[in-house]
């Protein structure tokens, strides 16, 4: 893999990645935990704990709601205090379950350990996905077991691990990938297995040498192949990666599926490991607390539903006041207001910017420079789409595939025109699905 | 002290939300219109050194009239005043440069008022604009005084010690070639020892500009890249079928308003294609209705012309080529553009 | 002469082909539709659910939609139309729109600076808009900007404010508002409204709002028998039944507000 294939658009950020050193250390017991029942794209997960329950590190707190939708587990032993609802990271609320912790952090009954997975039938595998409550942990969180189903007429023939983290500032995978090389093989083995596929590619960018160099050395005899990839903001972006690395395009409305691939981030593989080897429920994660505000940033391993604050302090604190406080990377992350929000399955990071690293979007109209027709990884036009949305033709918009738009922000970023383009697009986005869940109903009726 | 009393939490009171990226490249539009002003100082200063100190009059008061003239109408529009994001000051400047030197100063003020009031202001100001404000004014003032706009003065050498040079009037080379006879020598056009508007002469001055700002990003390399040539090209085979002056290719690269047009004007973000490819076919549509104009025209210059003209199918290329999104096949983006 | 008669010749000549075109080609207007149409406001809104007054027209004419659908019209002209097209009048209560909260800048804390596209749509994109109620009016005027007949005023403090007079119950902002803060009320019992809408606890609405309800039950118990109605911690009008002006007396936040 010397001669990549590069896709169009991207841009060169800098990447203060400032974190890359810092061992992952573990975060101590929370008096209290929210555990929200939606960390997942699709239905909520249905609570099947009561009010005084007592639970354990591990149990079952909310079982899924649905096809797409992933069960949800302890991160402790205690008592559960309320069912509630809690602020989530995109601002909604979230019905969760608040769980005050006992001190004695008793773990549940593993869930049965395959003890030799080669051995085990793939369905057995899968469900164990399923049970774990295992999303895609590089922040859209969607339900991994649903993704390990395709849909029958299509086969899959390569599965793609997505190590590239090409978001600026965050290590968590990084960290991962250095701490816990062998588990991410083990998991990308045992996603090939339940697909029944051969070629297994993890994807790294040459940012990170030295994870690159151990993957690889580890990675040797097993089967599994490590390509270095050109650093180039969004190389990670589900349809970049696959055009990068296999050099087929995901035609426009599809899924990765359709072209053969699969791909699921590093920090999920390793979760499918510890689910099947250790029996381990999906209820912590690595999460990357960093920003210059932040006092001692550092990559630490959270429970889920650990608020925002503990992480922080954890973390020393601050040094100055921060302006935005931003859950996951600073280009495709959710500013938020608060710090009482809990980490969830897919929070990759928290993020601090201090006043003079962020720039304010402005009314100006577009310019035409064209620079964000440059950057534009889908080739699309950012300029002229959000003109037309602001103008509010939507189904104008649409016809020009706003759809197709993967929100990575490289033309809000190039535009000196400092237009709010993304969330032009995302505004276009919604009102599509509106439109569209709209006429299903209808046409239901 | 305790660890836990020396903590410092921050002050959630006081964020800002907003969409995401949250990075940018802190670039913004005052950035690129005041690169654009330090690429044109080289011009500058070669006009004031061949015309004389009245060159730099008549260019500060194309500047300060479009500055003022887009606060009163921003004003009178009830708009937030834009004259801080320093697009007027380019406007006044490449309008000023294509004046001659000798222009009075009710020409300038009157240049400014049409090409910032009629050229931007009554689109919705920057950005709405379809033609090129400076081209806009220039071409005005040609219809309207076309003899102010074509007195030309005689340069010889350095006029840093003159408030503009004598005023006997000559030829600028275009003229002298559209009436076939011979243009000055390489060096004179090239560094600008020359009759004609006040920044449009000196060729050296313009290209470093130039390329500074294509250096910089701020301008695409295609367009005067392709602009330049495309007129190189049609006068170089028409000057290999009938070697007369007329003809001449180097002439007619380096004299008249091909250099700055190229370079500053046919770049204006505003007004020109979106992507590469448009700024292709719109570069070499400005190079040939130039060359169309020049050699076989009544009008022994094009430019401002030729960008107008362009500017008008600007819509019309960007349609056409715009490119599909990633992953859309051909028929269907057929299908719905 | 010989100009005039040319001239005239090809008028007739030119006339006559309309006519034959008309006659042959022509689209058949239905009467019916047009004395309907004359009847309609003109609007446009879309209350009734379809295209716009013509397409009303024409379903009414073609017996696609019912009479009275339109909020605008006003009770004579459905009874024409009823008339017209020989069915029984039976209009539907007109309506009109309530923003049902009461924080403005003053009362409900902003928690956050909103930075982007000033449209509520767009706000809650955003870290669900930057309000600290999540369920309140986030006062950026996506409900002003759907209005078809300008009865929305943005006030200054970031509420939207409906003017009774002017709304027609169109249903046009209750359709845009991404809160889902204004509620359709039958227009002869809008008297009284509870201007809240967070059914959060009282201890957690406090604190991010000076006027929400706190669910303390005085209106529910001075009220008549079922005409406020508790859902948990939010009092709620019973518009088939409502309460007596005098009752926004007892309310301690003065969310249950005369309608303005
Ligand atoms: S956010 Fe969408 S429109 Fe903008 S560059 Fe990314 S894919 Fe293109
Ligand atoms: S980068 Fe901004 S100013 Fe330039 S074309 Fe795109 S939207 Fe317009
Ligand atoms: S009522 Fe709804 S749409 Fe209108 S301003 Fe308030 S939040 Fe926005
Ligand atoms: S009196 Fe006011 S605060 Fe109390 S329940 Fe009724 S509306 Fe709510």
């Amino acid at each position: 893999m010397n001669k990549q294939i590069k896709f169009y658009g991207g841009v060169k950020l800098d990447e203060g990645k400032m974190t890359s050193n810092e061992p992952i250390i573990s975060a101590p017991l929370e008096p209290l935990y929210t555990v929200p029942l939606q960390q997942h794209i699709g239905a909520p997960a249905k609570a099947v704990v009561q009010k005084g329950d007592k639970v354990l590190r591990g149990q079952l707190l909310g079982e899924a709601g649905s096809f797409v939708s992933a069960p949800v587990h302890s991160p402790t032993s205690g008592t559960v205090r309320e069912l509630s609802s809690c602020l989530g990271p995109a601002g909604a609320q979230l019905p969760a379950v608040v769980i005050e912790s006992d001190g004695e952090d008793t773990a549940a009954e593993p869930l049965p350990i395959f003890a030799n997975w080669q051995e085990a039938s793939p369905d057995e595998l899968k469900a164990r996905v399923a049970e774990a409550g295992i999303v895609g942990m590089g922040g859209a969180a969607f339900p991994t077991a649903v993704k390990l189903s395709p849909p029958p007429n299509v086969t899959i023939d390569t599965v793609i691990l997505n190590g590239v983290e090409c978001e600026p500032c965050l290590t968590a995978d990084h960290r991962l990938m250095l701490e816990h090389t062998e588990t991410i093989i083990t998991g990308a083995r045992i996603i090939a297995r339940i697909l029944g596929v051969k070629q297994i590619i993890i994807a790294i960018e040459m940012n990170k040498p030295d994870a690159l160099e151990m993957m690889t050395k580890k990675a040797e005899g097993t089967g599994v192949e490590v390509v270095g990839l050109r650093v180039l903001y969004p190389q990670g972006a589900e349809k970049q990666l696959i055009y990068t690395v296999t050099g087929r395009k995901v035609p426009s409305g599809k899924l990765p599926a359709h072209v053969g691939c699969l791909v699921t981030n590093v920090s999920s593989a390793a979760a499918i490991a510890d689910a099947v080897c250790l029996g381990k429920p999906l209820y912590e994660r690595i999460t990357t607390v960093t920003g210059t505000p932040v006092a001692k940033p550092g990559n630490i391993l959270c429970r889920v539903g650990t608020p925002y604050s503990s992480a922080l302090a954890l973390c020393g604190g601050v040094k100055e006041d921060p302006l935005k406080i931003i859950s996951g990377g600073p280009m495709m992350g959710m500013s938020v207001y608060s710090l009482d929000i809990p980490i969830i399955k897919g929070t990759s990071g928290i993020l601090l910017l201090a006043a003079d690293e962020v720039s304010q979007y402005t009314p100006n109209a577009c310019l035409r420079c064209g620079r964000c027709n440059d950057a534009c990884p889908m080739e699309m036009i950012p300029g002229i789409l959000s003109s037309t949305i602001e103008f509010h033709h939507f189904s104008l918009a649409e016809r020009w595939h706003v759809m197709d738009c993967i929100e990575c922000g490289c033309c809000s970023y190039v535009c000196p025109a400092g237009r709010p383009l993304v969330q032009h697009m995302r505004r276009a986005k919604a009102v599509a699905n509106a439109t569209r869940r709209a006429a299903e109903a209808a046409s239901k009726k | 002290m305790s660890e836990q009393t020396t903590i410092r939490m921050p002050d959630t009171s006081k964020l800002v939300v907003s969409s995401s990226p949250h990075y940018h490249d802190m670039g913004s539009i005052p950035k690129i219109m005041f690169t654009v002003l330090a690429a044109l100082a080289p011009a500058v200063f070669a006009s004031i050194y061949f015309f004389g100190w009245r060159a730099l009059l008549v260019l500060s008061v194309c500047m300060v009239s479009c500055a003022a003239i887009e606060a009163l109408l921003c004003r009178l529009m009830r708009r937030r005043i834009s004259i801080g994001d320093g697009s007027a000051l380019v406007t006044g400047l490449l309008l000023g440069m294509t004046l001659p030197v000798t222009s009075p100063l009710w020409m300038c003020i009157v240049g400014s008022f049409i090409a910032i009031g009629l050229g931007k202001m009554v689109y919705g100001g920057l950005g709405g604009n379809p033609f090129n404000p400076a081209s806009v004014g220039r071409v005005a003032l040609l219809l309207a005084c076309p003899s102010a706009m074509t007195t030309w003065v005689t340069v010889s050498g350095c006029a840093l010690n003159k408030w503009v040079v004598d005023a006997t009037t000559g030829a600028t080379p275009l003229e002298l070639v559209a009436q076939n006879q011979p243009g000055p020598g390489f060096w004179s056009l090239f560094l600008g020892n020359i009759g004609g508007s006040i920044g449009e002469t000196c060729t050296l001055a313009l290209i470093v500009g130039g390329v500074f700002l294509i250096a910089l990003k701020i301008i695409r390399w295609q367009i005067p890249v392709f602009f330049i040539g495309t007129v190189f090209l049609i006068t170089g085979i028409a000057y290999m079928v009938s070697p007369c002056p007329k003809f001449n290719p180097m002439t007619h690269v380096l004299s008249g308003g091909l250099m700055l047009g190229a370079f500053f004007m046919a770049t204006d973000m505003v007004t020109s294609p979106l992507n590469r490819k448009g700024a292709v076919v719109f570069a070499i549509g400005c190079g040939i209705i130039t060359t169309i104009i020049r050699l076989w025209g009544s009008y022994p210059e094009g430019i401002s012309y030729a960008i107008l003209i362009m500017n008008a199918l600007t819509p019309l290329i960007d349609r056409y080529t715009a490119g599909r999104p990633f992953g859309v096949a051909r028929k269907a983006s057929q299908k719905n553009a | 002469m010989i100009d005039i008669v040319m001239m005239t010749g090809t008028g007739v000549l030119l006339g006559l082909a309309i006519g034959l075109v008309v006659r042959y080609f022509g689209v058949p207007v239905n009467p019916l539709v047009e004395s309907l149409n004359e009847l309609m406001p003109g609007a446009n809104c879309g209350g009734c659910g379809l295209a716009g007054c013509s397409d009303y027209a024409n379903a009414m004419a073609t017996g696609r939609a019912k009479p009275g659908l339109c909020p605008v019209m006003s009770a004579e002209a459905v009874a024409k139309c009823c008339e017209l097209l020989g069915v029984e009048s039976d209009t539907t209560e007109p309506k009109i729109a309530v923003v049902c909260c009461s924080g403005d800048d003053d009362h409900a804390a902003k928690q956050a600076f909103y930075n982007g596209v000033n449209d509520c749509l767009n706000a809650m994109l955003v870290a669900g808009g930057s309000k600290g109620c999540t369920y309140g009016c986030l006062g950026l005027g996506s409900c002003a900007r759907a209005c078809p007949f300008g009865a929305i005023e943005m006030l200054p403090n970031h509420l939207a404010k409906i003017h009774a007079d002017l709304c027609t119950g169109c249903g046009k902002c209750y359709m845009a508002c991404p809160r889902n803060v204004i509620k359709l009320v039958p227009r002869s019992a809008a008297k009284v409204h509870v201007y809240c809408n967070s059914p959060k606890k009282a201890p957690i609405k406090r604190t991010v709002c000076k006027a929400a309800c706190i669910g303390c039950r005085k209106c529910a118990k001075t009220a008549g028998e079922g005409q406020i109605i508790m859902n948990g911690y939010l009092a709620s009008i019973n518009y088939d039944n409502p309460p007596a002006e005098g009752i926004v007396e007892v309310c301690p936040t003065k969310c249950l507000r005369k309608a303005d």
